[in-house]
């Protein structure tokens, strides 16, 4: 191979000028800028190469040569989503013992999607119904919401009772944080400032930074337990400034699976109060953690019935149905704010409105009305009951059989049990990178570097693989 | 330690959304021969709204597909859907879309299509940038760009009152005098409010400006194949600025799919180069996986089913032709009515004008006193809904117009 370095081509220099990532699959740039695995991230990730890195070491462009410049010349090629990048990565492994435990999406005990009974009954009602397609209103399917609403803050809330509420459908939990991040920015009369569990939702920080919020955090996960920081926890609520914004996972922490006893909620609940903090809820799991709807709502209801929080409306919520109506790609879910009275509800739900319109104008109906008709059906609502315990028991023993391979078939030294006392959807496992990595690499297990499973990914079939794989990696830690 | 006692009550009350309310107040008045000429919504001929067939079937396909989950959308959307959607506005022989120079990402219909676009442009060509919306304009556009965060968001002169048609000489003026790089939002067909559409030869001559000044060319297409009922002849603007210049175009599916509450759209984006064209495409996904993570389902599969199957598509173009050939009928029924009744002024505008929309000329006050002495619900701006006419009402609407028009100031 010819190895004096040649001029780049002017195709070439284009690429080096937008600072390209290219997929190698979809760069057209042949040569020396197409191969290069300087980036230490990129191990991670081999489809991805970048361009530019070789192109700085290599190329010494005389002088550059500029095509008619693009409006977008500025404009770099985004990172790859580190979550959805796992299942690129994974799709593109031919190994057939290869597991996906990337996404939290539901998985039956053949790996597959599971489409809720329940759903497929009521997308057959509506069906027959021949119903129109006219627009919503901007807060969305009003039959919708207010089921939504009785089951996240209970039927015998007082808030609902009082009409304190202001409800608006949204796109799924997403949108409605984006709403809640958008709406605090405008109207939230004290420091814009939101904080965080430490580690959260990939996806917090982006939603919150575009809102126009500060985001900072507060200590979460304990990695020498694998569990919850509780004092760390409360000392960071405590130290923050007086009326900051807190984010919460209701249930089903995402990533850790670490979530507070109820004790630990009503200690959290007092240091939130005292403080004078706005309480900002995420709920993408509530079902799904214990399999008891009403369970899992427990600190929501708490903090909408306790102390100043509930007394004077200090509180909101970003309610989806992704998971647990499985209606994920629907993108059906509701943000709602506790107000005062029910005078400032609706002042509240009139500005919520103002600031919906110029997003999107109104929410897409079909998810909408599968949710409101099971919801609202005593059959179809029964059936969900079931089938979310269903899934959520499943999940449970995946834990179970999981830590039972690790410790019993392997004989992992290791401490497992945050394995099946972690709850949800995720695990923590306490895999390093360099771990995760060899999974990657040995086993054909693909994860997100923080070292987070999805158990839904994992299935009778492959638990025993996975425990050991996961045995293999770790046996020889220190 | 006292507290307040509450977070929000310099939270004022907003006053609602004029379209919606005109709705609410319309459902809520109780005479006979009420008349709905507000929202911009199809109806058929007894005034119900008109689900297309086409649409009926590619649903009835999709819900009975247990094959079909309801697993997460990539961010970017549905790519049958998206790739179907560029090229239905780009043109299947479009070079952008061959030489893999045009991109398209799923959005919340048009209004999130446009919301996406001002969101990319205020974070890469900065909120200082000046923004030119026709005056007039759709009500929505200026609180998008204002609520992006852009702090010059200002007009280019359109609608000629004078003649009820397109005041060029005004527009390319305001064009001309804006800074230079400015983002410019143009309406590819079928103008909303007005009807009022530039010729072949006026957009040949718009390009000339906004190129001559470097500024972007921002397109909103909510009614391609509703205008002529010609979906390549509706989008021969775009087409036309595509050979000549970078773009954006934000594409609805809810008027010309009638799928207005499933919030089917997509913003495709022509660029200079391959590479610029994913640059452009990441930072969208970016921008949206903050936003709304990833766009709905259900709208695109009926859209990309229909778009994407050659027997569909020759019954969506029909069912297309049913609505605007109404859309026209109607236009021709109300200006022979008027006609006949002698009604003072000329009225030529309401068959020049182009898709759902007429701007009939009334003020505000005559446009009110429709309402409150006629129940017939219209905007303040003299706009009606050329869909809100049937054959029943065609003639009570163009008496009270009439009357309107004789009587009130």
């Amino acid at each position: 191979m010819d190895r004096r370095r040649r001029e780049p081509t002017a195709a070439q220099t284009q690429v080096f000028q937008v600072g390209c990532r290219t997929n190698l699959k979809t760069c057209r740039t042949a040569g020396p800028f197409a191969l290069s695995l300087a980036s230490p991230r990129l191990l991670t990730n081999p489809t991805m190469y970048s361009c530019v890195s070789t192109a700085a070491r290599t190329a010494r462009v005389p002088g550059l040569v500029r095509r008619a410049a693009s409006t977008w010349a500025n404009v770099k090629m985004g990172p790859p989503d580190p979550i959805l990048g796992v299942t690129e990565a994974f799709k593109a492994d031919s190994n057939p013992k290869k597991m996906n435990l990337g996404v939290g999406a539901y998985r039956d005990d053949a790996g597959k999607p599971y489409v809720l009974s329940c759903v497929r009954k009521a997308e057959q009602i509506m069906a027959d119904k021949h119903l129109d397609k006219e627009y919503l209103g901007i807060t969305g399917l009003p039959e919708f919401t207010k089921a939504a609403a009785r089951l996240a803050y209970g039927d015998e809330s007082e808030v609902l009772g009082e009409k304190r509420v202001a409800i608006t459908q949204s796109i799924s939990g997403t949108g409605a944080l984006r709403i809640g991040g958008e709406f605090l920015n405008r109207w939230y009369p004290h420091a814009k400032r939101i904080y965080l569990p430490t580690p959260s939702w990939g996806n917090h920080t982006p939603i919150f930074r575009d809102s126009g919020l500060e985001v900072h955090g507060y200590r979460y996960f304990d990695k020498s337990t694998n569990g919850l920081d509780i004092e760390g926890l409360l000392a960071d609520l405590k130290a923050a400034p007086e009326r900051s914004i807190i984010l919460l996972h209701a249930c089903a922490h995402n990533p850790t699976g670490v979530d507070p006893t109820p004790e630990q909620w009503k200690a959290i609940h007092e240091a939130i109060d005292g403080k004078g903090h706005y309480a900002f809820f995420d709920m993408a799991y509530q079902g799904f953690a214990s399999g008891d709807p009403q369970k899992d709502a427990f600190a929501l209801r708490h903090f909408a019935s306790e102390g100043s929080i509930a007394g004077e409306g200090r509180l909101c919520l970003a309610q989806s149905f992704a998971k647990n109506i499985g209606l994920y790609g629907e993108r059906v879910g509701t943000f709602s704010i506790v107000g005062a009275d029910a005078e400032e509800a609706k002042r509240v739900e009139s500005q919520l409105k103002i600031l919906v319109r110029p997003m999107y104008s109104n929410p897409p109906m079909n998810g909408a009305r599968i949710v409101s008709t099971v919801l609202n059906t005593p059959e179809l609502h029964a059936e969900w009951r079931d089938e979310v315990k269903l899934m959520a028991d499943r999940i449970i023993s995946m834990r179970a059989a999981l830590q039972n391979h690790l410790v019993h078939d392997f004989n992992s030294k290791l401490n497992w049990e945050h394995i099946t006392s972690q709850i949800g959807m995720f695990c923590y496992t306490g895999l390093k990178p360099e771990e995760v990595d060899r999974l990657k690499s040995e086993f054909a297990v693909y994860l997100t570097r923080d070292g987070r499973i999805s158990i839904a990914g994992i299935s009778s079939g492959n638990v025993k693989y996975l425990a050991e794989a996961m045995h293999k990696v770790t046996k020889d830690r220190a | 330690m006292t507290l307040d006692t509450t977070h929000f009550d310099a939270v004022p009350l907003a006053p609602p959304d004029v379209i919606f309310h005109l709705t609410a107040s319309y459902k809520a008045d109780t005479h006979a021969q009420k008349v709905n000429v507000g929202v911009g919504a199809y109806r058929d001929d007894n005034g119900h709204p008109w689900v297309l067939p086409v649409v009926r079937k590619a649903e009835q396909l999709i819900v009975n597909n247990h094959a079909l989950d309801h697993e997460y959308l990539p961010i970017e959307g549905l790519a049958s859907f998206t790739s179907a959607a560029s090229r239905l506005i780009l043109g299947k022989d479009s070079p952008a879309l061959n030489e893999n120079r045009a991109i398209a990402v799923q959005t919340i219909s048009g209004t999130g299509a446009v919301r996406l676009g001002a969101d990319f442009l205020a974070r890469f060509r900065g909120t200082q940038t000046k923004v030119l919306l026709s005056n007039p304009t759709w009500a929505n556009h200026k609180a998008i760009f204002n609520d992006a965060g852009f702090k010059d968001v200002a007009d280019y002169a359109y609608y000629h009152p004078a003649t009820r048609g397109l005041d060029l000489e005004g527009m390319l003026r305001d064009l001309r005098a804006a800074p230079e790089g400015s983002i410019v939002v143009l309406h590819a067909c079928a103008h909303n409010p007005t009807g009022v559409d530039p010729t072949p030869a006026q957009w040949n001559t718009i390009a000339d400006v906004m190129i001559a000044k470097k500024h972007f060319a921002f397109f909103d297409c909510a009614y391609q194949g509703f205008a002529s009922g010609d979906l390549d002849r509706d989008a021969t603007a775009v087409r036309y600025f595509a050979t000549r210049t970078e773009l954006f175009v934000a594409q609805s599916f809810a008027k010309n799919f009638g799928l207005y509450n499933e919030r089917t759209g997509a913003l495709t984006v022509v660029t200079k180069s391959p590479e610029t064209a994913q640059a452009v495409k990441s930072q969208l996904a970016k921008l949206s996986r903050a936003a709304i993570s990833n766009p709905p389902a259900f709208g695109a599969r009926i859209v990309s089913t229909v778009l994407n199957d050659a027997a569909l598509y020759a019954e969506w173009v029909e069912n297309l032709k049913t609505m605007s050939g109404r859309i026209q009928l109607m236009r021709t029924k109300l200006f022979d009515a008027l006609q006949k009744l002698g009604t003072p002024g000329s009225w030529q505008h309401i068959l020049d004008q182009i898709g759902m929309f007429t701007f009939t000329g009334l003020n505000a006050a005559q446009s009110q006193a429709m309402g409150t002495k006629f129940h017939i619900y219209m905007t303040n701006n003299g706009r009606i809904s050329m869909a809100g006419l049937t054959s029943s009402n065609v003639e009570y609407f163009a008496k009270s117009l009439d009357w309107i028009v004789r009587n009130v100031q």
